[in-house]
């Protein structure tokens, strides 16, 4: 890995990305997890149980929100460690293009010299909301 | 909780042996990389993800879920358990790698329920599922808790 800990400091931010989210990546998604809750594809179905409208997967968004912490450290295999709750649905319309935005910010959270980690925290809202909430990666240094 | 949701609250602590054997495969990783919106080029060339060290292409860091939701189906099929999947929801995931997957992986998953708790009017069950190789490697643990909404909720 080419990043120090003694360059990082607690609170410095590691980047930021708009993830924009159409129904049709919902059906992908679907397809490449073997995730076909309709909740996820079916607007009907989505309200009759209760829900605003048809939701984007909770493992889309967590698995599209990392990506900034590959950026960083340049190795997706480095994330040794990465969790979230999921606390607001993100509801995606029915458009031809985004029919939802995900705004997606990292900060350093803590860092560990003697392990060589650096934990990473997520702020991850959409339409004004958190979606996920104590999104934490863990990511190893050497 | 079971009059609200039909949860059986007695499947705490049960275990679910490992199934059938998920090989990972390179166009699997790269539909999945795809759908997630990862770009790294360890997901797509091989030579990539040589260059880092790894064996074959590299899964994205959430890709373990494939195997994780296909242990975790057999609690959620399971008629015993009593869980409307139409009512669930995902409240919390984690993912603990104790080395990265790689394509030609062949996974297992042992699936533990942990804890089914009552929540408002409904259930929050918690399952862990042990991922190993077939050959007893182990690869990752995944932690999820979903909720089955109770009425009203």
């Amino acid at each position: 890995m080419t990043i120090g800990l003694e360059t990082l400091s607690v609170g410095q931010e590691i980047g930021s990305r708009t993830i924009e989210v159409s129904r049709a990546d919902l059906v992908r998604y679907a397809g490449a997890s073997g995730d076909f809750n309709p909740i996820h594809w079916n607007g009907r179905f989505a309200e009759q149980v209760g829900l605003p409208g048809v939701i984007a997967h909770g493992m889309f968004t967590m698995g599209a929100a990392v990506q900034i912490v590959t950026d960083w450290i340049g190795d997706p295999g480095a994330i040794v460690d990465y969790q979230t709750r999921f606390t607001k649905p993100v509801v995606v319309e029915d458009t031809d293009g985004a029919g939802a935005e995900i705004q997606v910010s990292g900060a350093v959270g803590a860092i560990d010299e003697a392990n060589g980690t650096v934990r990473v925290d997520l702020t991850v809202t959409s339409a004004g909301q958190k979606v996920l909430v104590k999104a934490q990666a863990l990511v190893r240094t050497r | 909780m079971s009059e609200h949701t039909g949860v059986n609250a007695a499947l705490a602590g049960r275990v679910y042996p490992a199934g059938e054997v998920y090989t990972v495969g390179r166009e699997k990783i790269r539909e999945f990389a795809r759908a997630v919106k990862a770009t790294h080029p360890a997901h797509f060339d091989v030579e990539a993800a040589r260059e880092l060290g790894y064996r074959d292409l590299l899964a994205p860091p959430t890709f373990a879920i494939i195997v994780a939701q296909r242990a975790d189906a057999q609690l959620v099929q399971d008629p015993e358990a009593g869980i409307d999947f139409s009512r669930v929801v995902h409240a919390e995931q984690r993912f603990t790698h104790h080395r990265p997957i790689v394509a030609g992986d062949e996974l297992v998953a042992e699936l533990h329920v942990d804890q089914i708790r009552a929540m408002g009017g409904g259930a929050m069950i918690t399952t862990r599922a042990e991922i190993s190789t077939a050959g007893g490697e182990k690869t990752a643990t995944t932690t999820s808790s979903i909720l089955v909404r109770g009425e009203g909720q």
